[in-house]
């Protein structure tokens, strides 16, 4: 009934193009076809925001949308946070802080922060929680996402800002998510995103 | 992972096919919109369709405009996100900004619509559950069982109605457009529903809501509304009450009220004999406003079939069409919060 279709997605600014049941899911998609696996399967009922991705610069469940109506659009996921090797301000300040613990919820977050720090640079508290009431997660009591996605915040207005070195984990440089010195540390290395 | 089951997708380019292919396939076919709660009620094998019919290809849908006598036309797939952000909404009808800005979270909010929120399912217990756990119960009314589960004796389905963008649309006095394979209708979005948790929507399968229309009378300038929502969380979870109100007045005396319930009835059932206790009182008189608000308790017909206790249901309501009287009426609000969403 449900035919294969072929389509062109845009996934983190490159063109892929899959064959894939028409009833599949983008989240399916993404995670079977592109292999994209940093996207996260959790509820799939729209519940929790683990598989929180981007079309067009806004947040959407990729759970309970169709791939095949996303041609011609802007999809990104956490895969796409990365410059090559470098991580982005948000992926550093939450490995550093320890925003991530389980990680399950943290892409799905991610994402969420993104869309909102490219609308609003200097959001409030309130304003951060209200984004991410649509993610759930089980293992940080939020508080340490919260602050790590104010740090971002700051580093990508290109403040000076952060949490004293010291209750950083890893190796703190002076703290500066997605510093200036690739490499320096391995969470800023590799994609922990799989 | 919790797959769909296969369909075929159908994507037509106007109203008038739209409605044609649901009218030839009859029940297996479904239109989808935001596909927020057709998605996961397929995934659960709640609701079936051989043919999905989405509307989001479909030019004009998505328009949000003021038409020329002051009256506000949201498109039914203009998506909930931007009712709440529209300017126009915020500073006309702020009520029913909120009472958007309180569903779901906000990726939900960025793919649900207007008319797939007021076409939303009934919702229960017993009912949204998985396929294994129903199926242990034999099902119920709803599906292909034979007994209510929440009401034994009873021979209808008590599901409770879900919408926030209901109750709150018609307290305002909001007309929806219909449109068949025959043309257009217009009619009061009160008269949508019926008080069924079955058949909760009183128009043809094949007739698509292509349009919500707010009038001019009920914006800021003429009326005062207010949205009270009761839930657990203050994000993702559906309202176990909702209680939205407005009032108009002259020479500060109440002329028109209307009050409409969500989530205490199969439908957002409308407390017309409360609303008429407020009719000739001053606007902001203490005791039209308690009396009204026990009147409110009276229509409201809360199950044991969602998050807590159905009796606390119904005192809250009472308490929560004080409350959303008193901010109407101007008054200060005391006891507990509206809970509308993390950031008011
Ligand atoms: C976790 C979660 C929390 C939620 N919380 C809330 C909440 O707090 N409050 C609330 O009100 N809702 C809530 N919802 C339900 C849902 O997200 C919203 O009601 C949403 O607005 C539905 O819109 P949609 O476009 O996604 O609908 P769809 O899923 O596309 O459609 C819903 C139904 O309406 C029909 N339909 C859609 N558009 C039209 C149209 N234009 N004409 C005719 N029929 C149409 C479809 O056939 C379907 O039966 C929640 C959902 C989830 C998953
Ligand atoms: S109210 Fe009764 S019939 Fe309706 S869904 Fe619940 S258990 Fe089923
Ligand atoms: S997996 Fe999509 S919201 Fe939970
Ligand atoms: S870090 Fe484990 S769920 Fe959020």
């Amino acid at each position: 009934m449900s035919r294969a279709v072929t389509a062109t997605l845009r996934v983190n600014g490159e063109e892929r193009t899959v064959a894939f049941p028409g009833h599949h899911t983008l989240l399916e998609v993404l995670r079977e076809e592109c292999a994209l696996t940093g996207t996260k399967h959790g509820c799939e009922l729209g519940e929790c925001g683990a598989c929180t991705v981007l079309v067009d610069g806004r947040p959407v469940l990729s759970c309970l949308t169709l791939a095949c109506q996303h041609e011609g659009r802007e999809i990104e996921t956490v895969e796409g946070l990365a410059d090559g090797n470098r991580l982005g301000p948000l992926q550093v300040a939450f490995a550093d802080l320890g925003a991530a613990q389980c990680g399950y919820c943290t892409p799905g977050i991610l994402m969420a922060a993104e869309a909102m720090l490219r609308e609003q640079p200097r959001p409030s508290r309130e304003r951060i929680a209200e984004q991410l009431s649509g993610n759930l997660c089980r293992c940080t009591g939020y508080l340490k996402i919260v602050e790590a996605v104010e740090w971002a915040a700051a580093v990508r207005r290109g403040e000076d800002a952060g949490p004293p070195p010291e209750i950083l984990f890893g190796h703190p440089e002076p703290g500066r998510p997605g510093g200036d010195a690739p490499g320096r540390r391995p969470s800023e290395t590799a994609s922990s995103n799989t | 992972m919790l797959r769909l089951p296969p369909f075929r997708l159908r994507t037509p380019s106007s109203l008038e096919e739209a409605a044609r292919i649901v009218a030839g396939e009859g029940p297996a076919a479904r239109f989808v919109a935001g596909g927020t709660d057709l998605w996961p009620n397929m995934k659960r094998r709640h609701q079936k369709a051989d043919t999905v019919v989405s509307l989001m290809a479909v030019p004009g849908l998505a328009e949000l405009r003021g038409d020329t006598g002051g009256n506000l036309e949201i498109g039914g797939t203009v998506t909930l996100d931007r009712v709440e952000r529209d300017e126009r909404v915020q500073t006309r009808f702020p009520a029913l900004a909120r009472a958007v800005a309180s569903i779901s979270s906000p990726p939900l909010r960025n793919m649900g619509t207007i008319g797939g929120n007021l076409c939303v399912d009934t919702r229960c217990t017993y009912y949204n559950q998985t396929e294994e756990w129903r199926r242990s119960i034999d099902y119920c009314l709803k599906e292909e069982g034979t007994v209510c589960w929440v009401a034994p004796g009873s021979s209808r389905c008590w599901a409770h109605t879900a919408s926030d963008s209901a109750p709150m649309l018609a307290a305002l006095g909001a007309r929806v457009r219909l449109a068949g394979a025959e043309g257009e209708r217009e009619i009061p979005l009160a008269d949508l529903y019926r008080d069924d948790g079955i058949d909760y929507l009183g128009k043809r399968p094949e007739e698509v809501l292509s349009r919500v229309v707010v009038p001019a009378e009920a914006d800021a300038g003429h009326c005062r509304s207010a949205f009270w929502k009761l839930r657990r969380r203050g994000s993702i979870d559906f309202a176990v009450l909702s209680v939205a109100v407005a009032l108009w007045q002259e020479h500060g005396v109440v002329t028109r009220a209307r009050i409409h319930l969500g989530a205490v009835a199969s439908w957002p059932v409308g407390a017309e004999k409360a609303a008429e206790a407020l009719v000739g009182r001053p606007v902001g008189d203490e005791e039209a406003i308690r009396e009204a608000a026990k009147l409110v308790r009276r229509v409201a017909t809360p199950m044991d079939n969602t998050d807590f206790l159905a009796q606390w249901r119904g005192v809250m309501a009472e308490r929560y069409a004080e409350s959303a009287l008193r901010e109407a009426s101007g008054l200060e609000v005391t006891g507990l919060a509206p809970n509308h969403r993390l950031v008011g």
